[in-house]
């Protein structure tokens, strides 16, 4: 371990500019992965504040005992879709309405009698604000006899599915796209590195070195290398995110363990790269 | 020791390399391998430590079966073997030290030795004072004193030799050819392939030579012969 350790340490003191050349490639291309990881992250954000917007009221019958009311609300609390559910009697709609609806506030002063309904509103939990889930909970609050109805904005939920569905899928394919690329550009230069002591490869076989003695200090040394270039591309990041959110708009950056598993990504390519590498070359020669 | 029987070689893109030879080299023996440039030394060599199977016939060499050993059995076999070349093949960034060292680090010998031995061996082929030098700040001479360093630090029953005085001149060949002989002497087997027919005259070992891959002659089974008639 001493002497994998030394000899892969040795290279980039023997071959500084192309370890950095190596180290920069593997930074910028988790880099360029990292800015589409960035959008994808602020783009969930926006998702999930558009899904806090979910939510399903049940408009309740005029006359319906409180006691009848408290209870459905505490039996809607229960049910395990739900994050929260709020009784709204027939004046608090009427104190909203006025004040949300301030054209029509004359209409509303001059009425004798409130015209709307208690409702109950419900929020669900994240995970269940999709169409199928909403349409169970409503079914369900239908049952209740002094339901009068219940809306939950079909068309609305239902948009919001279809952009969660689009926002996955372009996440995916053009986050594999960018992965390829940066697989397949980190491999090349770590090829570069390879070639570059074929000579060395060589006579260490000769004088007896097995194989997996040869490959060590390339593995690690191709470990290090990506984990440098992860550590650089998360810089990058940052520091990009710091501009967009100066001179472009509110955005948020990854978490702790988003920028962590950037870096073991990096660390694993460098890993993985320089074992297909050193295999293939071993392998030829 | 060594053990040739029957053995053929193609070349990859057809022809034969190898046609037919069959030899034994003993424990402690001092073998000339001549002939010209292209007769198939180098594919003997290449044999002898695994760098090549045989397409036919059986290479045997320190216990090994050459023709049938496992890919990870090849470096236990090269560590019984020391090899030196013509072009010398050692390591431009490390020092003599280094390089010998490094013969021994691969084979995860015991670090607290290394540096005796390393410095034992090049003692022994009289380089002990240039231990911190690069090869590039030394001679041809000496380049190939550190690399037959290198070929002895793991005390092999066999020292491989192909063509390691070409490169040098007539005065550093002598030095290297009475290296060797020494080598020999104190119990290792060598095998040389060389062209200097001078070299060969000067000894009085053993030679065996190629002509286009075949055995054409081998003085240990063949009449002796007038030397003045080989090639």
């Amino acid at each position: 371990m001493n002497l994998t350790l030394r000899e892969a340490m040795l290279t980039f003191k023997r071959a500084p500019l192309l370890s950095a050349l190596s180290v920069t490639t593997i930074a910028f291309s988790l880099f360029v992965l990292g800015l589409f990881g960035l959008v994808v992250v602020n783009l969930q954000d926006a998702l999930r504040a558009i899904e806090e917007r979910v939510e399903i009221v049940a408009y309740i019958l005029p006359g319906t005992p409180a006691e009848a009311t408290a209870q459905a609300l505490k039996d809607i609390q229960a049910f395990p879709e739900v994050q929260g559910a709020n009784y709204v009697s027939e004046d608090d709609a009427l104190v909203r309405a006025r004040a949300e609806l301030v054209e029509l506030r004359d209409v509303m002063e001059e009425l004798e009698r409130n015209p709307l309904p208690a409702s109950i509103e419900v929020k669900l939990k994240p995970g269940f604000r999709d169409a199928d889930h909403v349409s169970i909970v409503a079914e369900r609050m239908r049952g209740f006899g002094f339901v009068d109805d219940v809306r939950f904005g079909r068309d609305w939920v239902e948009n919001v599915d279809r952009l969660r569905g689009l926002a996955a899928a372009v996440g995916i394919v053009v986050g594999a796209a960018f992965a390829v690329v940066a697989i397949i550009i980190i491999g090349t230069t770590i090829r570069m590195a390879v070639l570059q002591r074929s000579r060395e490869i060589a006579i260490m076989r000769l004088v007896g070195a097995t194989d997996g003695f040869i490959r060590r200090p390339f593995l690690l040394q191709g470990a290090i290398k990506g984990l440098l270039g992860g550590l650089v591309a998360v810089g990058l990041s940052f520091g990009a995110y710091l501009l967009i959110n100066r001179y472009l708009l509110q955005s948020a950056f990854f978490t702790n363990g988003q920028a962590l598993a950037i870096v073991g990504f990096g660390a694993v390519i460098g890993l993985l790269g320089s074992a297909t590498s050193v295999g293939r070359h071993l392998k030829r020669v | 020791m060594i053990k040739f029987t029957n053995v053929f070689k193609a070349f990859p893109k057809g022809g034969l390399a190898l046609k037919d030879v069959s030899f034994h080299v003993a424990k402690g023996e001092f073998a000339f391998l001549t002939g010209h440039s292209g007769a198939g030394k180098s594919t003997v060599m290449k044999l002898i430590y695994a760098d090549e199977r045989p397409t036919s016939g059986e290479v045997r060499v320190s216990g090994y079966n050459v023709n049938e050993m496992r890919p990870r059995d090849v470096p236990l076999l090269r560590r019984k073997l020391g090899i030196v070349f013509q072009d010398f093949r050692l390591l431009e960034d490390r020092t003599a030290e280094e390089n010998v060292a490094f013969a021994l680090e691969v084979t995860s010998a015991r670090s607290s030795t290394i540096a005796a031995r390393v410095m034992r061996v090049l003692t022994q082929v009289g380089l002990a004072a240039k231990a911190q030098a690069y090869p590039r700040e030394l001679s041809g001479g000496e380049q190939q004193r550190v690399a037959i360093a290198r070929a002895l630090v793991n005390e092999p029953t066999v020292l491989l030799a192909d063509e390691p005085t070409g490169n040098l001149d007539e005065r550093a060949t002598r030095g290297v050819f009475q290296l060797l002989r020494d080598i020999n002497a104190s119990g290792t087997a060598v095998v040389m392939a060389t062209h200097d027919l001078d070299l060969v005259r000067q000894a009085p070992y053993r030679v065996i030579e190629l002509q286009e891959g075949a055995l054409v002659y081998d003085s240990a089974v063949d009449e002796p012969r007038d030397q003045a008639a080989a090639p």
